[in-house]
């Protein structure tokens, strides 16, 4: 690819030009066996739902299983032949993740069923969540056929930037008509019917910017200063794009009232420098400001302030508005289900508040129990490997960043909501990856796995050789022709 | 009741332990940075038994840190160009910086007339030098060495 991108590219042409005859397994068959795999076990899980509600089991339910299975196969058909190379592990894992997800919003569904809940009569949140999945799907496909080397993102880095950035703070300074704040947090715009999280999407635009702007500053970042403490101490005033970040991280915090954002966003810098310059001074400074910006707002707001006492005593506040309710309900469901979970379809997740939402993880827990649970986050560790894997495989920097970015944000949601849920850390109102209920954060997740399994093409696939450059020869090397001076 | 429970706890964990199968049997294919070709591989086996002739180069200090690649007798050519072998990404090394290349049994290290020069451990590389099993090269930021 004559890409004008910096990448410090293939470096490799002389190991593998010696094969080349010889092409890597595409493993797409595996793929498509851990497919029927994840959809068998989805199907199980709602066909056990359903014998525990006591509803009258059906040849419904198969056909469900089989539609579920026809949605993946499409997926498969569109990574058959757009990156036949890429991961066989990571679309299986979302599969199964995603429809779990679908099934626990379905019996949360069920145990609601008929019941008046604010004022309104509940409604289904399965059939609505199937259809974001297929919308999800359709991006996915679309994302793998369009961006048909990850490379050519690194050209749009500032772009992606600037969008992800006004993405991220627009629902924070919007009047509240379009911007209303649901649930203490100022994070969705709503047209008419339906609303969306613009901060899902602009999360992986950001990543995007940082490592297209990582890969071409680098050198800027690895610039010594001073020593300190056994720490390669950074010049200040290369601080600049840290403190931007930080800034922004603590705006999203402060105006929009959003803890896991702003978590989630400042995390994802940092990894991404740590990534970019193997200096751990950035992580220490980085960690040190967010700690005292925490701090700041602990003192300043009186969110902050409700979220760190629930945190430290769910049951002392467990009466008040907004407070320790949530969490301690979800210990209790925690500990009810115990080793084994109560069995799906078994437990009583309707007594957990935001069950289908933020509070999944300990429906989930307490249904499957910890043997499950602790299943389910080896399912989200082996996603993210795949994808530290093949960032460490490809061979641009670019790619390197950006899917260890990407991999390591999927990760690190997954351990700010089960942290929240478990009371390691405050909650803060984060959706779990491919589980929870939510469109936004299912489309963006999966233009996140698109994106990956383009890197994981590129790490695997067999090396493309860019076409030689059509050489000029020296000009020392040219015929010269002597020609009579004009007169 | 409680075998349909187990059953399905059983069931989660199998596919974690088939996906888990599936990392390991993949792990050397998906390195990207070894390719194992075995024809290849074998007979750079058979010619290096014996004696320790180097057999690749690795890059130990430097953006490429961690990049290996096969010596086949092929010249190695490293710079900035798009064409060489190694291709630094640094403003210290030149287009064409530097060739380590076979000359009977043994690798040759030469600058090819690079601004700020190459040095083999600690000596400027003004004519080809034979290069040792594990002595540093460096090249702007980028230290490689020959390993067997």
């Amino acid at each position: 690819m004559g890409s004008p991108v910096p990448t410090g590219e293939a470096p490799l042409s002389a190991a593998t030009s010696t094969s080349p005859g010889l092409r890597p397994p595409t493993r797409r068959g595996t793929e498509l066996v851990m497919l029927g795999f994840a959809s068998a076990l989805v199907t199980a899980a709602l066909i056990l739902v359903e014998a525990n509600q006591e509803q009258a089991l059906t040849m419904q339910i198969v056909y469900y299983g089989l539609a579920y299975m026809a949605l993946f196969a499409v997926a498969h058909l569109a990574v058959r032949k757009w990156a036949p190379y890429a991961d066989a592990v990571i679309l299986p894992c979302v599969a199964l993740l995603n429809g779990l997800g679908l099934v626990m919003i379905h019996r949360i569904d069920l145990a609601f069923e008929g019941k008046v809940i604010q004022g309104e009569l509940y409604s289904a949140k399965a059939p609505k969540q199937v259809l974001w999945t297929a919308v999800a799907l359709v991006l996915f496909c679309l994302v793998l056929k369009f961006v048909k080397d990850h490379r050519t993102l690194a050209k749009y880095g500032y772009t992606a930037g600037l969008v992800g950035l006004v993405a991220l703070i627009l629902p924070g300074i919007l009047p509240s008509f379009i911007a209303p704040e649901i649930n203490g947090a100022k994070i969705w715009l709503t047209f008419g019917a339906f609303s969306i999280q613009p901060g899902e999407f602009a999360k992986i635009l950001l990543m995007v910017f940082f490592a297209a702007f990582l890969v071409s500053k680098r050198d800027l970042f690895t610039a010594a200063g001073r020593r300190f403490l056994g720490l390669d101490l950074p010049r200040a005033r290369d601080l600049g794009p840290l403190v931007a970040a930080w800034a922004v991280g603590v705006s999203i915090m402060v105006l929009q009232k959003d803890l896991g954002s702003s978590l989630l966003f400042f995390g994802i810098v940092l990894v991404l420098l740590y990534v970019a310059t193997e200096r751990a001074a950035w992580v220490v400074i980085g960690l040190v400001l967010f700690s005292a910006g925490a701090i700041v707002a602990w003192k300043l707001f009186n969110h902050v302030q409700q979220r760190v006492a629930n945190w430290v005593d769910p049951l002392a506040t467990y009466n008040d508005a907004g407070g320790g309710y949530q969490i301690a309900q979800s210990l209790f469901g925690l500990g009810t289900g115990g080793i084994f979970g109560a069995g799906l379809g078994a437990g009583r997740p309707d007594l957990i508040p935001e069950a289908n939402t933020d509070f999944i993880t300990s429906a989930i827990g307490e249904e499957l129990g910890f043997v499950g649970l602790s299943a389910m986050l080896l399912i989200y560790a082996v996603f993210a490997l795949r994808g530290l894997r093949s960032s460490i495989a490809v061979r641009d920097s670019f790619g390197k960043l950006l899917g260890g970015g990407l991999s390591f944000a999927l990760c690190f949601q997954v351990f700010i909501v089960v942290g929240g849920v478990t009371k390691l850390i405050p909650m803060t109102g984060i959706t779990a990856p491919f589980l929870s209920y939510g469109g936004s954060s299912l489309l963006a997740n999966y233009v996140l796995v698109a994106l990956l399994l383009r890197i994981s093409d590129a790490a695997r696939g067999p090396k493309v050789t860019p076409k030689p450059k059509p050489q000029q020869p020296a000009i020392a090397d040219q015929f010269t022709v002597m020609v009579e001076r004009p007169k | 009741m409680q075998l349909t429970r187990a059953g399905f706890l059983v069931l989660l964990w199998l596919f974690v332990l088939a996906a888990l199968r599936v990392v390991r049997s993949d792990l050397y294919a998906a390195s990207g940075l070894r390719v194992s070709v075995p024809g290849f591989r074998r007979n750079a086996e058979k010619a290096a038994k014996g004696n320790k002739a180097p057999r690749q180069l690795v890059v130990t200090h430097g953006a490429l840190t961690g990049t290996r690649i096969s010596l086949d007798g092929r010249p190695i050519l490293i710079g900035r160009a798009d064409d060489s072998t190694l291709v630094l990404d640094d403003d210290f090394a030149s287009t064409r910086h530097a060739r380590i290349s076979l000359r009977g049994t043994d690798w040759y290290v030469e600058d090819l007339g690079s601004t700020n020069g190459t040095y083999l451990d600690r000596a400027k590389v003004t004519a080809p030098l034979r290069v040792p099993l594990g002595s540093p090269i460096r090249i702007g930021k980028t230290v490689i060495e020959l390993r067997s």
